[in-house]
């Protein structure tokens, strides 16, 4: 569904014929008082995160006094030996594209190849990888790091504690419903252009990556949006795969390593969470369309 | 057509490899190692049977989160949906700067558990403490009567945004038409609700339920970093994490006391209890979605 075509349709439903009165009032009202409960919790991070501990403590909803505590309490943060801030918020960048690149050219290829060879085989690959879906991680998650480490051993290149490891564990638990989403659309998508192409000469694989890939660009983003805020924000994988511990952490492994090491000082915890909101709140400010599409259309499908 | 198939395999190949390896031999691993004596320390296992099964149903820690998991599930699931709905119906009203609302509505969906935990903690134990927002003078996640009612709140508020981005999809896809013929025959505003709209959203309400349902019921992050299963209590006559819900329990059986067997044992019951809870939910609304 287009834009234009949503914002036109908007509001037909809510009182189709009646006039603006008292009742679209009280909406408004209602609107403008949940939209502050829900913004008041970000509120108060930002707020509290330009004081001290002791301040904090004082009054926790005060308005600051002095704005520049913001960027000590960074300042802080950055330095703070035990636990990297900058590697993590590094590490997180590279694990999130490296995946998101893995899950989503490996899957568009998975998906193609399933819709157009058409076999009992390929029904039966398909389903399997569906069904998968209600695997809940909590039951795989234990035997996947013997399992991961059985396999580094064997092949005497470790899994566990590598960028490699934990891209791989991501293509494995992000290929499922990313396969599911291209199929459906690959479905739709007429033989004739690829069959086309495949007469003037063009081989296969070329036909993929110059005809297919171009087409699957609204599809590809609702995958890269579903798939890249989880993997941004999972806790239990990469605690699983990289440890607590490990050289490889991620942006939520380090908050939570932060704010053990700092336990009850508001304002550096705050201060963490506020950098580890703030990429996410950026992005959405600048495709925020995209997102909503994307993760609403992730569902639906 | 040779060369098709072998380079159709050499497509499948990576996803299926990896998919194999990440959640299908390790979940087979998983239902093997469940009935072993498996500790993590040792390189071999030996066979027990269902021992680690008949353990976990005597262990008032188990118990305690099982009830405490469904009835946080149940609270979930209509708390989400009453609010994600009502949000809805706002965002399609006429109020002005809806798609603005909208987007606002959203934000919480974004921001992980983790770190949302973190935030909340501070917010009940400091803000609400701070105006005297508290249960008994205390915190309402120092209290075991109001903790799980704390811990649905802010999954309210992280989740009905997005659950209402899919009842506004819903509701843009009704025809105007229909709509307006019901308003021609004079049915007021929540007859239209319910009588019109409502039915007409069947199939979103079956993906709303589903997904508020299998959520809440994995629930691990914000568990983990809001309450970390707190405040304990007396049951059965141990000490045990009142608010510790079903994921954490596994993670903690495995984690805190090494005890890897039972953690998988009850990993695998948690997957059937999951599964046959969202196949019923699944199947029922289905059958309503066909009647309506």
């Amino acid at each position: 569904m287009s834009v234009q075509k949503t914002s036109a349709i908007d509001g037909k439903h809510a009182s189709s014929g009646e006039k603006r009165g008292a009742g679209i009032i009280i909406l408004e009202i209602a609107a403008i008082l949940i939209f502050i409960l829900f913004m008041l919790p970000f509120l108060l991070v930002v707020l509290n995160s330009a004081k001290t501990s002791k301040d904090i403590i004082i009054s926790p909803i005060s308005w600051p006094s002095d704005w520049t505590l913001i960027w000590r309490n960074i300042v802080t943060i950055f330095d703070n030996p035990s636990t990297d801030y900058l590697g993590a918020f590094s590490d997180s960048v590279i694990i999130t594209v490296l995946s998101l690149a893995v899950i989503s050219v490996f899957s568009a290829m998975c998906a193609w190849a399933l819709v157009r060879n058409k076999t009992k085989w390929s029904t039966v690959i398909f389903l399997f990888f569906v069904s998968a879906m209600v695997i809940p991680f909590q039951v795989v998650m234990f035997p996947l790091v013997r399992w991961f480490k059985i396999m580094g051993d064997a092949i005497r290149f470790p899994l566990l504690g590598t960028y490699h490891g934990i891209v791989f564990a991501y293509l494995g638990f992000g290929c499922s419903m990313s396969i599911f989403i291209f199929h459906g659309f690959i479905k739709g998508v007429p033989l004739e252009l690829e069959e086309a192409a495949t007469i003037d000469g063009c081989s296969q694989a070329r036909t993929f990556f110059e005809i297919v890939i171009p087409l699957l660009q609204p599809t590809l983003i609702t995958v890269l949006i579903l798939n890249g805020i989880w993997i941004w924000n999972d806790y239990l994988l990469p605690l699983l795969i990289l440890g607590s511990a490990g050289a490889v952490q991620t942006i939520p492994l380090a908050v939570t390593s932060f704010a053990g090491s700092y336990l009850k000082q508001w304002d550096l915890i705050l201060t963490s969470a506020l950098l580890a909101m703030l990429p996410i709140i950026v992005l959405y400010l600048f495709a925020q369309k995209y997102i909503i599409k994307g993760m609403v259309e992730g569902a639906i499908k | 057509m040779k060369r098709r198939g072998w380079v159709d395999f050499l497509f499948i190949f990576p996803c299926a490899f990896a998919f194999l390896m990440v959640i299908i031999v390790p979940f087979f691993l998983g239902i093997y190692y469940a009935m072993t004596d498996w500790d993590g320390v040792k390189s071999t296992v030996s066979w027990v049977g269902f021992a680690n099964f008949s353990g976990m149903f005597s262990e008032p820690q188990f118990i305690n989160s099982f009830l405490v998991t469904l009835m946080y599930t149940v609270i979930n699931i209509v708390l989400v949906n009453v609010v994600g709905f009502l949000m809805s119906l706002l965002a399609t009203s006429r109020v002005k700067g809806r798609n603005f609302y909208r987007a606002g509505f959203f934000i919480p969906n974004l921001i992980g558990g983790i770190v949302l935990g973190y935030i909340w903690q501070f917010i009940f134990n400091n803000v609400f403490y701070d105006v005297g927002l508290t249960y008994m003078g205390q915190s309402f996640i120092a209290r075991r009567e109001t903790v799980i009612w704390a811990m649905s709140a802010v999954n309210t508020w992280q989740y009905a945004g997005y659950i209402m981005m899919i009842y506004v999809a819903s509701i843009q896809a009704i025809p105007d038409s229909v709509m307006e013929a019901a308003n021609v025959d004079g049915a007021n505003y929540v007859t239209r609700v319910f009588r019109i709209m409502m039915p007409m959203m069947a199939s979103a309400f079956t993906i709303t339920l589903f997904l508020t349902l299998t959520n809440s019921f994995k629930q691990f992050d914000l568990n983990f970093t809001l309450t970390n299963g707190g405040p304990a209590m007396r049951f059965m006559g141990s000490a045990i994490r009142s608010s510790q819900l079903l994921a954490m329990d596994i993670y903690r059986t495995a984690n805190q006391f090494n005890l890897m067997a039972q953690a998988q044992a009850k990993a695998v019951v948690f997957f059937i209890i999951l599964v046959v809870f969202s196949l019923a939910q699944v199947y029922l609304n289905k059958r309503r979605e066909v009647e309506a």
